[in-house]
C-alpha cells in the first residue's frame, strides 16, 4: 500500500472502535461500517487530513468520503 | 411497587483532589494533612495576584488507565477529572463492568460552577473570532454544554436513570447530594450518583482575581495559602478536581451487599433571597441558619446530636460568620460546639466540585473513625477564639456518629447534608 494510505491509516487511528478491522484494512474499508467511527467524528478526520497533507476539501468532497480508499484518492488529488 | 419513603445510604466513592487521586491516598492525604496546592507558573506569566492553586496531579499519565484516545479527543478537563472519579465510584461501589446493557436504576447528578472554560477560552472564541469556524470540528458542543460531564458519565457507565447537570456556584456539589437524596427517597431511582466536577481553567479563576477574594500573599509558600479559621486568613486558593458519590437505596444496598459507608439522614437546600444582608457574594444568616435547621429537622435529630461540622470555610473574612451560623442553628454554646474542620485548607476551594471533594473527605471521616486536621490556623481568628477547642488542628481517632455539612455560593444559596455512620 501506497505512503498516504499508511498515513489515513495512522491519522484515523485514534478514532477507530474496530482496530482490527483497521489493521487489516483495504481501500473498500468504510469508515462507519466497518472501523466503527462515530459519525459526528468524520469532519474531525477531514481536519486532521487538512493538516497532514495541506490540502483543503469542502464540504461536498468530504461529505463524499466514505472508505480509505476515497480519502487516498481525493488526498492524492489535491496533494 | 415503589416505596415511597426509601433510607438513603452511601454504597460507593471516588476523588480526584488536588493531594491524592483515589480513596486510599486521599484518606492518608486527609490523616497526614497533606496540602495539594502548588505554585503555578502559568499564573504568574498571567500577572494573576493569587499564583497557588489546587490542581490534581499526574492525571495527564492517569486518564490514560481509564479513557480511550478517542474519548480524550472529545473531553476537557472537568469533563476527565469528573469521568475518573465516577469510574471509580462505580467499581468502588461493587457494580459490574458496564457492557451493552443499560443500567435503568441508575442515574447521574453531576453539577459544575463554571462548564469548559479552557475549551471555550482555547478553541472556541479563538477559532471562531478568526472566521474559522469550520475548523472547530465536532467535539465543541459536547465539551460547553452545562451538562458536558454528566452526558460524559452517562455514556461512559450505561446509565439509563435522570442523567442530569445542577449550577449553584460553590453550593453545587453538595446540592447534588440533596437532589440524589429526594430522587431515591421517593423510588424514582435505585441509584443516583452525585456530586461535582470542576477544571483548573485560568479564565474562570481570573475573575475571582479580579474580585480579589483569593489568597495572595502566600506565593512562596503555597501550602501555607489555604488558612481557613486563621486570624491570617486573606483569600481563597482556588482548586479544582471531582469529588462523586454512590447514593442508594438501603434496600437496594442490603439486597446485593454492598458496602455501606454512611446514611444520608437528611439534606436541605434553600436561599437567602439576597437579603437581611445578604447579597450575591455574602449571606443572609439566617437563610444559612434555616437551612442547618431544615437537615437537622430532616434528619430527626437535635442540634446536640451533632458530633462533627465540615464546613464551608473559605479563608475568607467570612469564616467568622459561618461559625456563629452553625451555632445559633445548632442552639449550642460557643464553648459546646461540634470538632470543626475545612478540607479546603487541604485542597483549596474546588468552586463547584468543592461539595463532592469535600463530602467525600466528610464519608471516609465517619466510615474510618477520624477526624482531619483543618491546618494552616494555628493563629485563629480572633473573633473564633471561643470557639477553640473545637477547631481540629491536628488529625484525631474520633468515634462520632453525625457529621453536618454545609456549603454556600454566589447568589446567597445554601446547602446542607446531614450524614450519619452506618452500623
Amino acid at each position: 500500500m501506497s505512503e498516504v494510505f499508511d498515513k489515513v491509516k495512522s491519522i484515523v487511528s485514534p478514532y477507530c472502535k474496530n482496530q482490527e478491522a483497521l489493521a487489516a484494512a483495504t481501500d473498500s474499508t468504510s469508515f462507519l461500517d466497518d472501523l466503527a467511527v462515530n459519525s459526528a467524528r468524520l469532519v474531525d478526520i477531514v481536519i486532521d487530513f487538512e493538516d497532514e497533507f495541506d490540502i483543503e476539501v469542502s464540504d461536498e468532497e468530504a461529505d463524499a468520503i466514505r472508505t480509505i480508499g476515497d480519502a487516498v484518492k481525493i488526498i492524492n488529488e489535491k496533494s | 411497587m415503589n416505596n415511597i419513603n426509601e433510607r438513603v445510604v452511601i454504597t460507593g466513592m471516588g476523588i480526584v483532589a488536588p493531594n491524592a487521586h483515589g480513596l486510599e491516598d486521599y484518606e492518608q492525604a486527609l490523616r497526614q494533612g497533606q496540602s495539594g496546592i502548588r505554585h503555578h507558573a502559568h499564573l504568574a506569566e498571567h500577572k494573576f495576584a493569587c499564583q497557588v492553586g489546587g490542581i490534581p496531579q499526574n492525571m495527564d499519565v492517569i486518564k490514560h488507565n481509564y479513557l480511550s484516545e478517542e474519548a480524550l479527543l472529545a473531553m476537557n478537563e472537568a469533563m476527565i477529572y469528573g469521568a475518573v472519579a465516577a469510574i471509580d465510584c462505580w467499581q468502588d461501589a461493587g457494580l459490574p463492568a458496564p457492557g451493552d446493557a443499560v443500567d435503568w436504576d441508575t442515574g447521574a447528578i453531576i453539577g459544575t460552577g463554571i462548564s469548559g472554560l479552557d475549551t471555550i477560552g482555547d478553541k472556541l472564541v479563538p477559532l471562531t473570532n478568526g472566521g474559522r469556524v469550520r475548523r472547530l470540528g465536532s467535539t465543541m458542543v459536547e465539551q460547553v454544554m452545562a451538562s458536558s460531564s454528566s452526558a460524559n458519565i452517562g455514556g461512559i457507565l450505561g446509565l439509563g436513570g435522570q442523567v442530569t447537570t445542577n449550577s449553584s456556584a460553590c453550593t453545587t456539589g453538595t446540592e447534588a447530594i440533596a437532589n440524589g437524596y429526594f430522587t431515591i427517597k421517593s423510588g424514582r431511582s435505585k441509584r443516583v450518583m452525585v456530586g461535582g466536577t470542576e477544571g483548573s481553567s485560568l479564565y474562570s479563576w481570573a475573575g475571582f482575581d479580579a474580585m480579589r477574594v483569593l489568597s495572595r500573599a502566600y506565593n512562596d509558600q503555597p501550602e501555607q495559602a489555604s488558612r481557613p479559621m486563621s486570624a491570617s486568613a486573606a483569600g481563597f486558593v482556588p482548586g479544582s478536581g471531582a469529588g462523586i458519590l454512590m447514593l442508594e437505596s438501603l434496600s437496594s444496598a442490603q439486597q446485593r451487599g454492598a458496602h455501606i459507608y454512611a446514611e444520608v439522614l437528611g439534606v436541605d437546600v434553600n436561599c437567602g433571597g439576597q437579603r437581611n444582608g445578604g447579597s450575591t457574594t455574602f449571606p443572609n444568616p439566617v437563610g444559612v441558619q434555616r437551612c442547618i435547621t431544615a437537615a437537622i429537622n430532616m434528619a430527626g435529630i437535635k442540634g446536640s446530636d451533632v458530633d462533627l461540622i465540615n464546613g464551608h470555610l473559605t479563608a475568607t473574612m467570612a469564616d467568622p460568620y459561618e461559625i456563629k451560623n452553625w451555632q445559633r442553628a445548632l442552639g449550642r454554646n460557643a464553648d459546646d460546639m461540634p470538632l470543626i474542620n475545612s478540607t479546603k485548607s487541604l485542597v483549596g476551594h474546588a468552586l463547584g466540585a468543592a461539595g463532592g471533594i469535600e463530602c467525600v473527605a466528610a464519608v471516609l471521616q465517619l466510615d474510618k473513625g477520624f477526624v482531619h486536621g483543618s491546618i494552616n490556623c494555628e493563629d485563629v481568628h480572633e473573633e473564633l477564639l471561643p470557639y477553640a477547642n473545637s477547631i481540629v488542628h491536628k488529625t484525631q481517632e474520633s468515634s462520632a456518629k453525625i457529621l453536618a455539612k454545609a456549603s454556600f455560593g454566589f447568589g446567597d444559596v445554601n446547602a446542607c447534608v446531614v450524614f450519619k455512620k452506618f452500623n
